[in-house]
């Protein structure tokens, strides 16, 4: 790894502003994307600025009449799986992250790593993108739908921090996940939310520019809510990863499998390997 | 470099070590700590699993500097004054172990599974909530059953894992 200085900032302010004291700096959160990445040589930031210690990054909280979700931005993914705010208004949230990873990893991966990180695999920017969240920045709130823009790429300007993540509370929400056994990363994850407007569907795990809405399963099932209604619908494999754990074809059918899981299985997550 | 200070099981240390220290380094080379292993650095394989403030982490992928300040136990702290702690027992008693690299870590994760469970755990707990340690010689069944039988021995009078 290469030398690095390492800072633990206060508040957000301080943070934008040693981020623009030195160019090479990156926000270090749980640090389970950014350390591998740096002993990978993949990064080799100057400074490390460190998020978790900034108070008010952290926590859950559920708006008046059970509207809406907020998780701060240094979350742990062990603290929104077992949070009984979340377990109650969204379980197949708390069960997506549940499922990332493995125990050492929850207890230290913060939700806003993950998003910021954007990989194709990960699960929170399914969660995310079904649910049409808003990630609130230290800057401006962006609707998940204009924030993922493609493969470890997002919306967010150079040194814009992401204070907090906020979700609509659906009527109700499933995640269906095909795991690779050794990495643990989705191969295919489906997350289907039922809101009064119709139904969202999002895919991660497959798509060659990272999570993306499967709009046809979206019409079939705002017209008709149950597996019936995926009948006969495919997923084109043109736009789809290929990878030691699957050809393209073999994700497009992996999606449409997942899917009907997820809408079987509403209100939690169910997993496969 | 940076200062960093923490309590290790019990003791307060301090050292003047580079920002990029790892934890598991830190451990191993400032402190001659080599209870705590690094089996495949890249986040896998949970030898060197330690806890901090009572939870259980991958110390190959936690800056010291990020734990200044908190409370670390390692595989060094389990036993007391010579007496080993029950999940040191089950894994001798059950042959838990081949060539015992990935034992500390197996064993760090164990004691956080089982103390955060509250019950005795059952063989689906097990596989599920040990994840993330791997065993190269992979003798995972005597494994398992060695972490069930410390959990009922932890939790002795907590009632049956299947009828909780
Ligand atoms: C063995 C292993 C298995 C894993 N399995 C899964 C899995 O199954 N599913 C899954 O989804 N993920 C998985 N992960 C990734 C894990 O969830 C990471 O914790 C997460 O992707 C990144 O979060 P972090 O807090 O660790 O971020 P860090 O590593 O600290 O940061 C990641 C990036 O985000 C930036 N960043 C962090 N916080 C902010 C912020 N608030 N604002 C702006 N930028 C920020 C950093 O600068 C960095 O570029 C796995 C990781 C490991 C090591
Ligand atoms: S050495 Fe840390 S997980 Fe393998
Ligand atoms: S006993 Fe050899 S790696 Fe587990």
């Amino acid at each position: 790894m290469n030398p690095i200085t390492y800072l633990r900032p206060g508040s957000v302010d301080e943070a934008t502003r040693l981020r623009a004291d030195f160019e090479e700096a990156k926000y270090l959160s749980g640090g389970h994307t950014l350390l591998p990445s740096m002993k990978q040589g993949l990064a080799r930031p100057s400074h490390l600025i460190d998020l978790t210690a900034i108070p008010g990054l952290r926590g859950i909280a559920v708006e008046a009449g059970d509207a809406a979700l907020t998780i701060g931005a240094a979350t742990r993914h062990v603290e929104v799986a077992s949070s009984a705010d979340v377990l109650r208004v969204v379980p197949a949230l708390a069960g997506l992250a549940g499922s990332i990873g493995d125990r050492q990893v929850r207890n230290r991966g913060t939700i806003g790593g993950s998003v910021a990180n954007n990989d194709p695999s990960a699960d929170y920017p399914a969660g995310l993108l079904g649910l049409g969240a808003t990630v609130v920045t230290n800057q401006r709130e962006i609707p998940a739908d204009e924030y993922f823009v493609g493969l470890f790429d997002t919306a967010l300007e150079p040194g814009e921090v992401i204070v907090r993540v906020r979700l609509p509370v659906p009527l109700a929400a499933g995640y269906a996940k095909f795991r690779s056994a050794a990495s643990r990363y989705s191969v295919v994850g489906v997350f289907v939310v039922r809101t009064p407007q119709g139904v969202r569907v999002a895919v991660t795990g497959a798509g060659e520019g990272g999570v993306f809405r499967a709009t046809a399963l979206e019409a079939a099932l705002s017209a008709n809510f149950s597996a019936e209604a995926l009948a006969g619908l495919s997923i084109d494999s043109g736009a789809l990863l290929r990878d030691m754990n699957a050809t393209p074809e073999y994700r497009a059918n992996l999606i449409m499998v997942m899917a009907r899981h997820a809408v079987n299985n509403m209100g939690r997550v169910s997993m496969y390997k | 470099m940076t200062i960093v200070s923490m309590r290790v099981n019990g003791v307060e240390v301090s050292r003047e070590v580079p920002d990029n220290i790892l934890l598991a380094y830190f451990l191993r080379e400032e402190l001659g700590m080599t209870g705590t292993h690094v089996g495949c650095d890249t986040s896998q394989c949970g030898c060197c699993v330690v806890h901090v403030d009572g939870v259980s982490l991958k110390s190959c992928t936690t800056l010291a500097a990020q734990v200044n300040g908190c409370s670390v136990s390692t595989i060094e702290g389990l036993a007391n004054e010579g007496v080993l702690h029950p999940i040191q027992k089950a894994f001798a008693a059950m042959h838990a172990l081949q060539c015992g690299f990935c034992t500390p870590g197996m064993m760090m994760s164990a004691v956080d599974l089982i103390t955060g469970h509250g019950r005795p755990l059952t063989e689906e707990d097990v596989r599920e909530g040990m994840e993330g340690n791997l065993c190269r010689c992979t003798g995972y069944h005597n494994i398992v059953k060695a972490i069930i039988t410390a959990s009922h021995e932890m939790h002795a009078g907590a009632g049956d894992a299947q009828a909780a």
